[in-house]
């Protein structure tokens, strides 16, 4: 029943949408509209999802956490719908257009490394897999913690001078982190140990 | 929502009666000649004016009909009316591109004062009614380029900047010309919070090098589509460089000063490395965030009519402005 819940929530805003965008009913920049509206959304989604875990746990509800996989998986359909509608609509298929953005705009580069991650978090989620990846499992998800970063430096770096919205989401998305700090930490400090150790002990000096 | 609001736009375009849209366009006809009307009316978009007087909105006062001399046919697609007052970056009223036009409903232009002084040998001072008045109205259809990499194509109604400054008869001393918008906090949501004013420091301003402003293509425009203004578009007068980015075309202005030191430019203050004084359209240099190269035309149409085309060096404009920055390096220069 939740998940049919879900399932209408995710689904029918975007029937709407692209009713609308085909009407020419999202005023003047239509293509900017399903851009900005697919990217939130997924960034909306991502957040409701982390939410998940501190409600079952103070709550004590714990078959809230089955529908951590269903909402995850939207979060990364409405990426994918986010880039589709970048790609085709504002684009339009200039791939070499495309290709200069991901490597020269840092905004965007970021983004393409959120969705990656995204990726490799959706495609390990059918259960099989996940029982075969025994622990590893736990910590290749524990990079959605990265990712919620990730978007939201995508989001602050993407508007021209009003960033208080993306600070807002920054603010939601370090609560949530606050969280489960302990395990956030603990995936801090396994990325220093794997990087190269001068790079770990940098702190950029600014003079 | 959006739905219901279509859905009233046709029955306020049914509530006019056939009659008055006639007679309306056989006014504007033989006001304008022929070819001038022509291009206003194969726009879908006059249907946007009936909108204002619907009983949905009273305090929105209906805009002011100008007399003008009609531009000559224009080949190229004009952006529809109900678009260009819809899509607006002027954060006085808000940073979201639907914001103004909720925003600066009310907005009062009349009485109003526009100044030109500072190093000229007669000052002047204009009010509402000379903005309309002073010099004689023509129509100029423009394309402008957004730094954020859209544009439209505009019918404007103003004068050549450069006929108003010669009035003023600058000085020889005069090297630039600085532009001020009004600062009013109480009618202008963004200058009294931050949050709504995206972060900059109002009044904005703008500048231009004299030779630029007396450059027949710089111009002052009162009206768009044959209307005063509306407020979001920078109502009672603001500027219109079509061969610079959109937002050195500053709105809303009251003061226009002769110098002879470049003028800060607000965009410049906020952030030096992405946006130049000169900000000359250019397909060359990239916005430190995003390409240049082309840009998105808005046009009619949903998401399928929208084309990206390439973007040329001074907006298409340069055989008429190129030879002003003959000598400078226009990638310093941006
Ligand atoms: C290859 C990957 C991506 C590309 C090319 C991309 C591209 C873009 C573009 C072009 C914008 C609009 C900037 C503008 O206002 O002009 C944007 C904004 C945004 N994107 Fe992405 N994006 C990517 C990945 C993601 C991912 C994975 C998410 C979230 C899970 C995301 C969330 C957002 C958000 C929240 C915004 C701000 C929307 C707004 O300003 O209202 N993006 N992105």
């Amino acid at each position: 029943m939740l998940k049919v819940i879900i399932h209408l929530c995710a689904l029918w805003p975007l029937v709407w949408l692209y009713t609308q965008a085909f009407n020419d009913g999202l005023g003047a920049d239509p293509v900017k509209y399903v851009i900005h509206f697919t990217g939130i959304g997924a960034l909306n989604i991502l957040l409701i999802t982390l939410c998940i875990s501190p409600i079952a746990k103070y709550f004590r509800q714990g078959y809230l956490l089955n529908v951590r996989r269903l909402l995850g998986l939207y979060v990364f359909f409405y990426a994918c719908l986010h880039l589709t509608n970048f790609i085709v609509f504002d684009l339009q298929f200039d791939w070499p257009l495309l290709w200069g953005e991901i490597i020269e705009r840092p905004y965007i580069t970021v983004g393409m490394a959120a969705l990656l991650l995204l990726l490799a978090l959706s495609v390990t989620s059918p259960m099989a897999i996940r029982k075969r990846m025994g622990a590893n499992w736990q910590k290749l998800h524990n990079w959605i913690y990265l990712v919620v970063l990730l978007v939201c430096t995508h989001f602050i770096w993407s508007v021209k001078s009003d960033i208080t919205e993306p600070l807002i989401y920054f603010a939601m998305a370090f609560v949530l982190l606050w969280f489960r700090k302990d395990k956030a930490w603990r995936f801090i400090k396994f990325f220093g140990k794997h990087r190269k150790p001068q790079n770990g002990i940098k702190t950029t000096p600014k003079s | 929502m959006l739905i219901k609001i279509a859905a009233k736009n046709a029955l306020s375009e049914n509530d006019v009666t056939d009659e008055s849209v006639y007679m309306d366009r056989r006014s504007l006809l033989t006001r304008m000649g022929f070819l001038g009307a022509g291009a206003l009316l194969s726009t879908p978009s006059q249907a946007g004016i009936f909108d204002l007087f619907g009983g949905e909105e009273p305090e929105e006062v209906a805009l002011a009909k100008l007399q003008y001399q009609a531009a000559a046919a224009d080949p190229q697609t004009l952006t529809p009316e109900n678009k260009v007052i819809s899509h607006n970056n002027f954060y006085e009223f808000g940073t979201k591109k639907t914001q103004p036009q909720q925003m600066a409903r009310g907005f009062v232009t009349d009485p109003w004062q526009l100044t030109v002084n500072g190093m000229v040998n007669k000052p002047l001072t204009l009010d509402y009614q000379q903005l309309h008045k002073r010099l004689p109205l023509q129509e100029r259809i423009y394309r402008l380029r957004c730094v954020e990499a859209w544009s439209m194509v505009i019918p404007w109604v103003g004068f050549p900047l450069a006929d108003l400054i010669r009035q003023a008869d600058p000085t020889s001393k005069a090297k630039y010309v600085a532009f001020k918008t009004l600062y009013d906090p109480e009618q202008m949501p963004g200058q009294s919070s931050r949050f709504m004013g995206g972060g900059i420091d109002y009044p904005y301003v703008e500048g231009l090098r004299i030779d630029e402003a007396m450059n027949p293509l710089a111009f002052l425009a009162v009206g768009l589509y044959g209307k005063a203004l509306p407020g979001q578009n920078g109502a009672p007068i603001r500027l219109i460089v079509p061969w610079k980015y959109g937002f050195k075309s500053i709105k809303s202005i009251v003061a226009i000063e002769l110098t002879d030191k470049q003028p800060p430019t607000t965009w410049n203050i906020l952030a030096p490395d992405e946006y130049g004084f000169y900000a000359n359209v250019n397909p060359a240099v990239d916005h430190p965030r995003w390409s240049q190269a082309s840009e998105r035309r808005i046009t009619t149409g949903g998401l399928l009519a929208d084309n990206r085309i390439a973007t040329l060096p001074f907006n298409g404009y340069a055989d008429e402005v190129a030879h002003l920055y003959k000598n400078m390096d226009l990638r310093k220069h941006f």
